[in-house]
């Protein structure tokens, strides 16, 4: 059961994290492609604030704190009683109330697979395909030694 | 006497209209989009990110646009904006091992596990003015090279497994990081507060300190271990979920600088260290950081300190260009009233000074006429 438990964290968690590295646009997008309903009541937010980032003393030791960034936060409360939560980086309160609103939808078991198969899974693919893309392109800048021969042998 | 003098409500609400036209310039040109600026000016974005202490793009390319590409006036505007907004927590220690890196090298070791990648760099480059540019013309998309993604552990790592370099940087168990935007500064510091000061810190001042260490004034002979650029995820502890909530990425520069040796009786000689890590990409500034950080510790290892790096009350007090700005630019404000009183000062010295010397030549007179 607990392992259960925590592996309904992790995808949940996994799945906030790709509403967090999405863009608005494209939430809303999908959004209105799956006709997901869109009606919640906001029990907080959206809202934007901040939080101070945290880097560590070169690299790995004690923690410091580097600046801050803005975040939106919102949670929402479905009809059907699933509290929902999202903390995005940026002032996208759209975002950030869509982004809640799947979290709560992908809570209950009827909403489930449509939020991972309409929403999150393209949203995941084309995240990888950007990533590679940008891995690859560092990847074409990486220096290859070689060594002159110099002189007669 | 005092005299309060009003004025100048009409003066000023015109200077601000005619600010307002002369920013926008000529009519006919297209105005900015923030878009343009966040793509096409992105490294002046992430100056204004990294010094106002603020990580959002278009905030900080509507603050360059408001300030006319001043980018002291623009941080300063991002700074004041910040203040508005409420806090909602400390993020969890970004990782910077798991970046993923858009650029990483090291002057200390050619091959490292994950490679030299020079990524979008101005090394190299003949730093000649590019007049395709000014036309406007095609930029062909970069090349792409297939291959496992490497694992790429920091530079400082590396040595570590040795032993010859002091470790990442540890405080007690129970130290809380400090906030120098919720505590006043107060000197010594520990490293921790220092590096926050720092990383906001402006990019000439800390630039020019880190020069005059590699010219004399506190020399400790910095080799660059690892500059690595790249985006970073960010988790965020909050009371409503059992786990972090993860917020997005944002990309940093991070420098590990490996300086000399120090050992005493107890400890071998080992590498020490500096540190830079800043918002966006900006490899200077991390440089500039990292010496400065280096610099700053000569007390932690027994070091004279002779130079003005190592000072560091002279540094932090004086590395936050709004505070700098700040002091500097009121001098122009008016100060009808103090100066008043010094021309008033310095009308009665004149005068004692004349009745003086009248005094004085009366007396030669005197004198010699005896």
């Amino acid at each position: 059961m607990r392992g259960q438990q925590a592996r309904d964290q992790a995808e949940r968690k996994a799945v906030m994290a790709t509403l967090a590295q999405s863009t608005g646009d494209d939430i809303v997008r999908l959004w209105n492609e799956a006709g997901l309903p869109s009606e919640a009541e906001f029990l907080r937010g959206p809202e934007t604030g901040l939080v101070t980032v945290r880097g560590r003393v070169g690299g790995g030791g004690a923690p410091f704190n580097v600046g801050e960034a803005t975040v939106t936060r919102a949670t929402v409360r479905l009809p059907s009683g699933q509290v929902g939560h999202c903390y995005t980086l940026g002032r996208d309160k759209q975002k950030a109330g869509l982004a809640a609103i799947a979290d709560a939808l992908w809570q209950d078991p009827a909403h489930r697979s449509e939020i991972e198969t309409r929403i999150v899974a393209p949203l995941q693919a084309a995240q990888a395909k950007a990533r590679e893309q940008r891995r690859a392109e560092t990847a074409a800048t990486k220096v290859d030694f070689f060594t002159m021969v110099r002189g007669e042998d | 006497m005092y005299v309060a003098v009003k004025g100048g409500e009409a003066a000023i609400a015109n200077a601000h209209r005619l600010l307002a036209d002369r920013r926008r310039g000529d009519r006919s040109v297209p105005a900015l989009r923030l878009d343009q600026i966040v793509e096409q000016l992105a490294l002046g974005v992430d100056r204004v990110m990294s010094e106002g202490s603020l990580y959002d793009r278009e905030l900080a390319a509507l603050a360059i646009v408001q300030a006319r590409g001043d980018m002291i006036e623009a941080i300063f505007l991002v700074r004041a904006y910040r203040t508005t907004l409420p806090r909602f927590g400390y993020t969890r220690a970004i990782d910077t091992g798991a970046m993923l890196a858009e650029r990483r090298v090291s002057a200390t070791y050619k091959d490292l596990p994950g490679g030299q990648l020079l990524g979008p760099t101005f090394d190299y480059t003949h730093r000649l003015l590019d007049p395709e540019l000014a036309a406007g013309g095609n930029v062909a998309e970069p090349l792409q090279r297939a291959g496992d993604s490497e694992v790429m552990p920091r530079v400082s790592a590396i040595l570590a497994r040795e032993g010859l370099i002091e470790p990442d940087g540890d405080m007690p168990q129970d130290h809380v990081p400090g906030d120098i935007t919720r505590e006043p500064l107060e000197f010594p510091m520990a490293r921790d507060i220092r590096l926050q000061a720092l990383s906001r810190g402006d990019e000439g001042f800390l630039l020019a300190l880190g020069y005059s260490t590699q010219r004399g004034y506190a020399r400790n002979h910095p080799f660059v271990g690892e500059v690595r650029i790249g985006e970073v995820e960010l988790e965020l502890e909050v009371p409503e979920l059992p786990f972090a909530v993860p917020l997005g990425s944002i990309r940093v520069t991070e420098c590990q600088m490996v300086n000399q040796f120090k050992g005493s009786a107890k400890a071998p000689p080992q590498f020490t260290r500096g540190y830079g890590l800043v918002f966006g990409q900006s490899e200077r500034k991390a440089m500039a950081m990292a010496l400065c950080d280096r610099a700053l510790r000569a007390s932690e290892f027994g070091e004279d300190v002779v130079a003005a790096a190592q000072d560091e009350e002279f540094v932090i007090s004086h590395s936050d260009n709004v505070q700098a700005t700040g002091f500097v630019e009121h001098l122009k404000l008016p100060h009808y009233v103090d100066f008043q009183a010094e021309l008033d000062l310095v009308r009665r010295m004149r005068a004692e000074h004349d009745a003086r010397e009248r005094a004085g030549r009366a007396e030669e007179k005197r004198e010699a006429a005896e």
